[in-house]
């Protein structure tokens, strides 16, 4: 056929100039629907916001290391906590995780490309133009000077301070519009997911021989299809009031300012576990390879998470004990949520018993997915103690809430993310990540993370709350708060190392080869960095751990799984 | 070199349980007097809600303990080491008696929670209201608290007197929390837990603390850009104290001649539009009621201390105490706002 005629090798003589070679570079980056380049695009970039972001937190520590301080004043203070909750969710958070979903799912499942690799690149673009129209805003969303203005009105974006009236301006719009821009790629990416679970696994892979971690994307992704349409739907509601004359949301016109809150924890307790599930993957995968044990209960793991989500979704108003819900509806909250632990706790103990009469090697994606599993303790014992409504009186709002979401969103989620790097590093890339220099940010992180965040849990019980900018000097938090912000500061600077760790080792790593951590899935099977065709034949497996039997032939895993 | 990096996982550990006793102590050494803690509860709710929380304290503790305990064992126990290393220990695919009891003994432990926390939810949530309540509507705006007292006919701002309940006499006060713009929300930590202000959805909270004192907290829903500022101060009074309180607010405001230029500034100006002070022709209801304004220690819903200096700053530039307040400054001349200073500062 005329098309794919095949190009002469004699005829390409010139070597393109160096610029050429760099656009041609970009224009491959630009234009490329291979899952593995996308996945990297996605990782990069929310790496890039995750440094974003991380420097709001510090700007808003500084503010309140000492009480009164003028280093911001409120209306910035306010657009900083804005920007930090809703970068670190939707630019950070998601395309982090969709970004290992991507590299990893198809070759975890012995596929060459997601099922729909053009819809995943669409997807990708969504979200990355949907960050950069929310970070526009700085310059594009005028104020009342014409001045740059970012959102202010916090992540949860409470009605009816987004209404016209209390929030005039278009900070709020470009709020609301990045969101539904980047919630279609969000969910463009779910449905990829779930299509190339079901259909692309290799032969031999059936549902229960899947790794943990694309068994948890594909709850993960089912999650989202249900939850990302209550926030568009919202989304869409309250352009309609700002500029259609609707009064869903608008107090002043009789409408409800319950429902905006109910729309978005219905989707935001769940937005909870389609973050940390994708965690729980990860750690599924590191902490038996380096504990050199399989996984135990495997299937008790898979049912706990099908469990968790189902009973996500039944939980959202356990962020409404203050409204003013009835006594029979707050009872019934407490219950679904108390409810989430026991699935959660399934998890734990399975992964300790993972370890248990393990060889466990702590290099630096053990160390992280260690420290995971202390930190997620404790953000679940916290996360009991906030369901019991009657203290969720006194804590909800307070800094002790804000303690407790970071524990599970840095504490778990982001340590679960650094040992994933640390873990796969080597097979995007082809080099090891500096083991020194891992330990370095591993030491410094856990010790700042834990300076800062058990301290917030005390100034919230001593009656401090969230989204202040300043405070009186005679409540008995300064020396904590003063605490806190050190504690930021050396988690900045953990985070510092780790970014510097990306680049040197890139430059100057030791070579990975295909296999360096003695793994037993698939994608340890192929080139690191693998090629863009993935597997050079069709992978053929019998058990959950074919790279195990493979190395142990006399010994494998099919003779003895359930 | 094995043991040291043991010792050194150990140690963090250690720091990780310590830290927050270690920061506990200077915290309270501050002055627990002006600290809203939760742990220092003055009235019952608040009392039910921290013995409630030392019981689930004591079952998460335990839970900890026992989870933590075992994590730190399995970290030191099973950690690679020796030329053994070599071999791969025994594959176990899992049991099913052991995730069976894993799984029953935390259905038995939610359950055991469910029920207490059930218990206090209705106690605290469904008490009914006794005929000797003093009822006060609040009223959250942008950024300040109107307390209106509909059986004493009294309208204040910011700083809420209550009479303190005692057993004989039970005398508890039923806030009805509605809002005039945003959410906000009322949380005083030593009385009760907090209830939010939503607009089109009247809630209802109850405070009945014994000892007599000053009681602080602040809003806590995010309302916007003073929502920092936003503080509010309770009094508990004897019921003497509150009688005489009330007796003094229900009265029409001072009419000192002395003060004459001052009160024609104020009622000339927009102040009037804003702000009421009762026995005069300012009926304004955006801003704070200024009749007993001197009765007040606060201004700017504690913005700043009530001092003929603070009042002086405040009116010629809100800014000063509150960048972000409604209220405009109204750029009036040196001579008119201290006019105004002197004529508030009669209005005790």
């Amino acid at each position: 056929m005329a098309d794919h005629t095949l190009p002469i090798p004699g005829a390409i003589t010139a070597a393109p100039s160096r610029g050429a070679a760099l656009l041609e570079w970009l224009h491959g980056w630009v234009v490329t629907v291979d899952h593995k380049r996308l996945g990297i695009l996605y990782v990069v970039y929310a790496i890039f916001f995750l440094l974003v972001a991380g420097a709001e937190a510090l700007a808003m520590r500084i503010q309140l290391a000492i009480p009164g301080n003028h280093f911001v004043g409120p209306e910035t203070y306010n657009e900083l906590f804005t920007m930090h909750g809703t970068t670190m969710v939707f630019l950070v958070g998601m395309p982090i995780l969709f970004g290992f979903a991507n590299y990893l799912v198809p070759l975890m499942v012995g596929a060459r490309d997601m099922a729909f690799p053009r819809l995943n690149a669409f997807s990708f673009w969504l979200t990355a133009f949907g960050g950069l129209l929310l970070y526009f805003s700085f310059i594009g969303g005028f104020g009342l000077y014409g001045m740059g203005n970012a959102p202010d009105v916090g992540w949860f974006a409470y009605a009816p301070l987004t209404a016209k009236a209390f929030s005039p301006g278009h900070n709020t719009d470009y709020w609301a519009l990045s969101l539904i821009v980047m919630g279609f790629g969000t969910l463009g990416t779910a449905i990829n997911i779930i299509a190339t679970t079901l259909s692309m696994r290799c032969r031999g892979m059936t549902l229960f021989r899947m790794p943990l971690f694309v068994w948890l994307m594909l709850v993960v992704s089912g999650l989202t299809l249900i939850t990302i349409t209550p926030l568009t739907a919202a989304q869409i509601m309250l352009l309609i009031d700002r500029y259609v004359g609707g009064h869903f949301f608008d107090t002043q016109s009789g409408g409800s300012a319950v429902v905006w809150i109910h729309f978005f924890w219905i989707f935001g307790h769940p937005e909870v576990y389609v973050l940390v599930m994708p965690a729980f993957g990860i750690a599924s995968e590191i902490i038996p390879v380096f504990s050199r044990k399989a996984i135990f209960g495997y299937p008790a793991m898979v049912a706990a998470s099908v469990g968790i989500a189902f009973v996500s979704l039944g939980v959202w108003a356990h962020h409404m004990f203050t409204v003013g819900m009835t006594s029979v509806g707050n009872a019934f909250f407490v219950l679904s949520t108390m409810m989430v632990g026991i699935p959660t706790g399934i998890k734990i103990f399975n992964w300790l018993a993972t370890m248990w009469g393990g060889k466990i090697r702590f290099a630096t994606p053990m160390l992280f997915a260690t420290g995971f599993l202390f930190q997620f303790l404790i953000a679940g014992l916290t996360g009991i103690m906030l369901s019991v409504a009657p203290w969720d009186w006194q804590l909800h709002n307070s800094y002790f809430v804000i303690a407790h979401f970071h524990y599970v969103l840095v504490g778990g989620i982001v340590f679960c993310i650094f040992a994933a790097i640390y873990y796969w590093y080597p097979k995007a890339t082809g080099r090891m990540l500096s083991e020194t220099l891992g330990h370095w940010h591993f030491w410094l992180f856990l010790i700042g993370f834990h300076i800062t965040f058990d301290t917030m849990h005390l100034v919230g019980i001593l009656g401090m709350p969230r989204s202040i900018y300043t405070y009186e000097a005679d409540r008995g938090w300064n020396t904590l708060n003063m605490i806190i912000s050190a504690g930021g500061m050396i988690q900045g600077i953990a985070v510092l190392i780790f970014a510097w760790n990306l680049i040197d080792s890139f430059l100057h790593g030791k070579e990975a080869g295909n296999d360096p951590w003695d793994a037993w899935t698939l994608e340890w099977s192929t080139p690191s960095p693998p090629p863009a065709y993935n597997f050079g034949a069709d992978p053929v497996v019998r058990s959950r751990r074919p790279l195990w039997d493979l190395k142990h032939p006399n010994d494998p895993d099919w003779k003895y799984e359930q | 070199m094995q043991p040291g990096r043991r010792l050194c996982l150990f140690r963090s550990r250690l720091c990780a349980l310590c830290l927050p006793c270690l920061c506990a102590v200077p915290a309270l050494a501050q002055g627990p007097q002006a600290t809203p803690s939760i742990l220092a509860p003055a009235s019952t709710p608040a009392h039910e809600i921290y013995n409630l929380s030392l019981f689930v304290l004591l079952i998460t503790g335990s839970i900890f303990a026992v989870v933590a305990g075992l994590l730190a064992y399995v970290v030191v126990r099973f950690r690679a080491r020796g030329p053994d290393a070599e071999h791969e220990p025994p594959q176990i695919y899992g049991s099913t008696q052991v995730e069976l009891a894993w799984t029953v003994i935390p259905v038995l432990i939610v359950v055991v929670l469910f029920l207490t926390t059930a218990r206090i939810i209705f106690a605290i949530q469904d008490a009914p209201e006794p005929k000797s309540a003093l009822d006060v509507t609040v009223i959250g705006h942008q950024f300040w608290w109107e307390f209106r007292y509909p059986k004493l006919n009294i309208v204040t701002a910011n700083e809420l007197h209550i009479p303190a309940s005692t057993r004989g006499a039970p005398e508890p006060t039923y806030l009805h929390l509605l809002s005039a713009d945003v959410d906000h929300s009322f949380w005083v930590p030593q009385l009760a837990g907090k209830t939010d202000l939503i607009p089109n959805h009247p809630n209802e909270m109850w405070l009945d603390p014994r000892a007599p004192g000053l009681y602080v907290g602040q809003c806590a829903q995010f309302c916007g850009v003073e929502h920092a500022k936003m503080l509010i101060r309770v009094y508990v009074d004897t019921p003497q104290q509150f009688d005489s309180w009330a007796e003094n607010q229900q009265r029409l405001a001072v009419d000192d001649s002395a003060a004459l230029a001052g009160r024609e500034v104020f009622e000339s100006q927009a102040c009037v539009n804003c702000h009421t002070i009762v026995g005069t022709p300012a009926h304004g209801t955006f801003g704070p009621d200024l009749t007993h304004l001197m009765s007040r220690a606060t201004i700017g819903a504690g913005a700043a201390a009530n001092t003929p200096e603070n009042l002086h700053a405040w009116i010629e530039d809100p800014g000063t105490f509150k960048p972000g307040a409604l209220m405009p400054a109204m750029q009036l001349s040196n001579q008119q706002v201290n006019e105004l200073v002197a004529y508030l500062s009669t209005l005790h």
